[in-house]
């Protein structure tokens, strides 16, 4: 089984009601419409050669850490968090890429997405401690707060700066 | 009488190394709480040299953005450059002339060398031997010579272009990287002999800024870092791209996992580079270094898309959305020494400031990619 | 009467002028050495080969502003250059430039160079306290461990050489080694001892001792630039600086010239005084060998990285003080037997 089978269905415990082996809802690349509509939580499979990734999974904010714990018990490394801001559909994204230190290549990225106006997502800093600092970077920029972190102040903005630059209706 | 230096309830103090200080390469700041001389805790404050490059790629053309790879880790811009080009070709389907490839790999490991050798003599530095800086400047030199006689630039370079490349190369650039490639091996013996063995360098960083497996897996460390605790991970051997699968080289591990280690990775790095050099000026084809079609106006459909590619100091990633126009929605830059970094806080704690500093050194910092 | 008073100012104008001058031009030979093991020319603007350049910035030094941060206890802090400077002058007049060139003989010159040295060490100590300044404290509670452990091997190193002379003055010294090269205390075979082995690693243990008693690089662990910025003297500017920059030069001459009377034999021409000018035992010979091992602090400081505290404190108290101690009682031992 390959590493992208294994971590798939390791993750698919996260969705109860979807069957493990059962083939990707939604046609891997050619997904247009993905921006205009938030998609539902699942895990789909990406052509690597033309995405530079394997598995692309949505999941609900409050499976995070479940989800972060299963990725390092499978031996990933956390490459970074960051946000996506949708102002069309009053959403953030945060995403998660993982990556692995071995010869079996397989980048996932997990996605997840909050209300706007209530940006609140569990921290994951237990699992990956180097999520810390990304965390307060996804903090500055997005303003996303992590419930749990030690640490949520600025860390790469001023430490009094009350503004998210990367939000879309920032204007400096 | 002096004023008494203010010492904290638990007779600690705070020493604050930075953002100006001659060990931290430019404007990082950590706040180390010392017990006497040791390290009792240690605070990384980052941000003096935050630019939003990530803003900036929302509002510019893809075109326009590719000026700034080179202004996010000014040592190794190169492979910056190949990072960015790789997303934006990957999101268009754009096809690389095979030419350019291999210019690619000779000006991306051109450029490695140049940034380790940097890295060798500011960290010699740190550790109070002045005379390899020199040594190794006078090498780098002949690498930017090189490097600026097809780029035009020195240090932020901006050389590739979607699908191919800004400029070829000439046979002048060709010989000259070929003995460049000769004097470099005599020199690395040089340093073998000035640096690497000697006493007490091996002394100082033999068992110190110990980075085992567990912790670089915790705060993703990659790169040298990852590759001196014995996690046999590079980019350019682990997920191929562009034309790395063609060539014979190794990839120095070490499992000691301190800073004699990470030292040795980059010294063994310096010669790997060097035969993929040789190798692909061997195979080097004819033919143009930009693709006959090639969009006018660069618009990736809409979607994410990520590259990763090897840098000098580790893993480079890309996370690219795309809505459909012509500037990114969202681009993300995952840059090495960012996690790197991270790990200074946890492992410092306990060292003498003279071992964390050397520690510090050997983790290559580049500031205004943590900062970005 | 006269006469006397106006041969102890002209001593200590000779002195006072060899110190200056040896500490301006040492700079420049540093830098000019520094440069000839970097593949580059070093200072050649001012002046041939760049001469000039060491008045130049002795201006330049002088017409800075002198800052005093605010906190700190001015008296100290003003006097720490000074205590700097003072004892490597004082130290000058005991050293034996040749039988006849010393500004004063001093039956007890080992003892007074010793007791200023000591002095040196404590303005380290009193520059980096009064500064107010993390770096500067770190850096001086450094220097007065580095300069314990250091003097102790330095002074039974030199008690086994004045065992040997059976003299405390520095020209009794120098003097006992004048019959050409392998009269010098360097060696192991000797009058009165026989054959000492030890005595080579002692001359080496004198050598590591005044490199680290001078706070030189690889063991200049209270400047340490990329540890404490610049320790002691970070927060000293203008001339309080260039004191300390003098004191270091300065220090290097004394040791040097130390090293030279009790092993190399002060002015003692090597082959044996042969009776005509050059190779007679003049002061050139004296001036040749302390160039020579200045050309080898040097040489050492561009060369080796910088130890880190606890190995410094480590050679001296596990290796430097149990040789030097051993080598004292062989001595001693031998000097009984024979």
């Amino acid at each position: 089984m390959s590493i992208q089978e294994t971590t798939k269905a390791a993750l698919c415990r996260l969705f109860p009601d979807q069957e493990p082996d059962s083939p990707p809802i939604e046609p891997a690349g050619e997904e247009t419409e993905a921006n205009q509509a938030p998609r539902r939580n699942t895990i789909v499979d990406q052509d690597y050669a033309t995405r530079g990734f394997h598995l692309d999974v949505q999941l609900a904010p409050e499976q995070l850490p479940e989800a972060a714990r299963i990725m390092f018990d499978l031996g990933y490394f956390l490459e970074a968090i960051t946000g996506v801001d949708w102002p069309t559909d009053d959403q953030l994204e945060a995403v998660y890429d993982f990556s692995r230190y071995d010869f079996e290549l397989c980048r996932v990225a997990i996605k997840t997405r909050v209300a706007r106006n209530q940006p609140h997502l569990p921290t994951i800093t237990s699992v990956y401690t180097g999520a810390n600092w990304h965390e307060r970077e996804a903090h500055d920029f997005f303003g996303i707060v992590f419930d749990g972190h030690p640490h949520l102040i600025p860390l790469l903005l001023p430490e009094d700066a009350d503004f998210h630059p990367l939000l879309k209706d920032f204007h400096a | 009488m002096s004023q008494p230096i203010e010492l904290q309830q638990d007779e600690t103090f705070v020493l604050n190394v930075g953002p100006q200080h001659p060990a931290t390469h430019g404007v990082l700041r950590v706040k180390m709480t010392m017990d006497g001389e040791y390290i009792y805790n240690a605070e990384t404050v980052l941000g003096y040299i935050h630019r939003m490059h990530e803003k900036m790629a929302e509002n510019r053309t893809y075109a326009q953005y590719m000026p700034n790879m080179g202004r996010l880790d000014y040592l190794s811009a190169m492979a910056f450059n190949h990072g960015y080009a790789l997303v934006v070709e990957r999101a268009c389907t754009i096809e690389v002339p095979e030419r350019a490839e291999y210019v690619r790999v000779i000006t991306v490991e051109l450029n490695r060398i140049s940034s380790h050798l940097v890295w060798l003599g500011a960290y010699v530095l740190d550790l109070g031997g002045f005379t390899p800086l020199m040594y190794c400047f006078d090498d780098r030199e002949q690498i930017l010579d090189l490097l600026e006689s097809v780029t035009g630039s020195r240090l932020t370079y901006c050389y590739f272009r979607f699908g191919g490349l800004y400029n070829d190369i000439d046979d002048a650039f060709i010989s000259g990287t070929r003995s460049f490639i000769t004097r470099m091996r005599k020199e690395l013996k040089m340093y073998q002999k000035l640096v690497t063995g000697n006493i007490i360098l091996m002394k100082r960083l033999q068992g110190h800024g110990l980075v085992d497996r567990d912790m670089c897996q915790r705060y993703g460390a990659t790169g040298p870092v990852a590759r001196g605790s014995g996690i046999n991970y590079d980019v350019r051997r682990n997920e191929p791209y562009s034309i790395y699968d063609r060539f014979d080289f190794d990839v120095p591990v070490f499992h000691e996992g301190d800073s004699y280690a990470r030292y040795l990775v980059r010294m063994e790095e310096i010669e790997q580079s060097l035969r993929i050099i040789e190798q692909a000026l061997d195979q080097l084809p004819d033919g143009p270094v930009n693709p006959e079609k090639k969009p006018k106006v660069i618009k990736p459909p809409a979607g994410d898309y990520y590259a990763a590619v090897e840098t000098a100091r580790g893993n480079f990633g890309i996370r690219l959305v795309s809505d459909g126009t012509k500037n990114a929605y969202r681009l993300k830059l995952r840059s090495p020494t960012y996690s790197n970094m991270h790990l200074f806080d946890e492992a410092c704690r306990g060292m003498l400031i003279a071992d964390a500093l050397a520690f510090m050194g050997s983790l290559d910092l580049v500031i205004p990619e943590i900062d970005r | 009467m006269s006469l006397t008073l106006f041969n102890v100012i002209l001593a200590v104008v000779i002195a006072i002028s060899f110190v200056g001058l040896n500490a301006a031009y040492l700079v420049w030979a540093e830098r000019k050495g520094a440069g000839l093991f970097q593949r580059r020319p070093g200072p050649m603007e001012n002046g041939l080969w760049g001469l000039l350049q060491p008045p130049i910035d002795g201006v330049k030094l002088m017409t800075k502003q002198l800052l005093i941060p605010g906190g700190v206890d001015k008296a100290v802090f003003i006097t720490a250059p000074v205590l700097a400077m003072f004892p490597a002058l004082v130290s000058f007049v005991t050293i034996p430039f040749s039988d006849n060139i010393i500004a004063h003989p001093i039956d007890v010159g080992v003892l007074l160079i010793f007791a200023f040295a000591a002095l040196g060490s404590m303005s380290l100590l009193v520059a980096g306290w009064s500064s107010r300044n993390k770096y500067s404290m770190i850096s001086s509670i450094r220097a007065v461990s580095q300069a314990v452990a250091y003097e102790i091997p330095l002074m039974i190193t030199t008690i086994t050489v004045v065992m040997i002379s059976g003299s405390l003055n520095l020209t009794d010294i120098a003097a006992r080694q004048l019959d050409g090269i392998w009269a010098w205390h360097i060696w192991p075979f000797q009058d009165d001892v026989g054959f000492n082995l030890l005595m080579p690693i002692s001359f080496l243990v004198l050598f590591v001792c005044s490199v680290a008693e001078t706070n030189r690089a690889p063991f200049d662990l209270g400047e340490a630039e990329s540890e404490l910025v610049a320790g002691f003297h970070t927060e000293y500017s203008s001339m309080g600086f260039g004191l300390f920059f003098m004191g270091e030069y300065a220090n290097i001459v004394i040791g040097a010239s130390l090293t030279t009377v009790l092993f190399l034999g002060g002015w003692s021409c090597p082959f044996g005084d042969l009776g005509f000018f050059p190779l007679t035992h003049n002061v050139g010979w004296f001036l040749l060998k302390i160039y020579l091992i200045i050309f080898v602090f040097i040489w050492i400081r561009w060369t080796f990285p910088r130890t880190t505290i606890y190995g410094l404190l480590n050679l001296s108290w596990k290796y430097l003080i149990p040789i030097s101690l051993f080598n004292l009682l062989l001595t001693a031992a031998l000097l009984k037997v024979f």
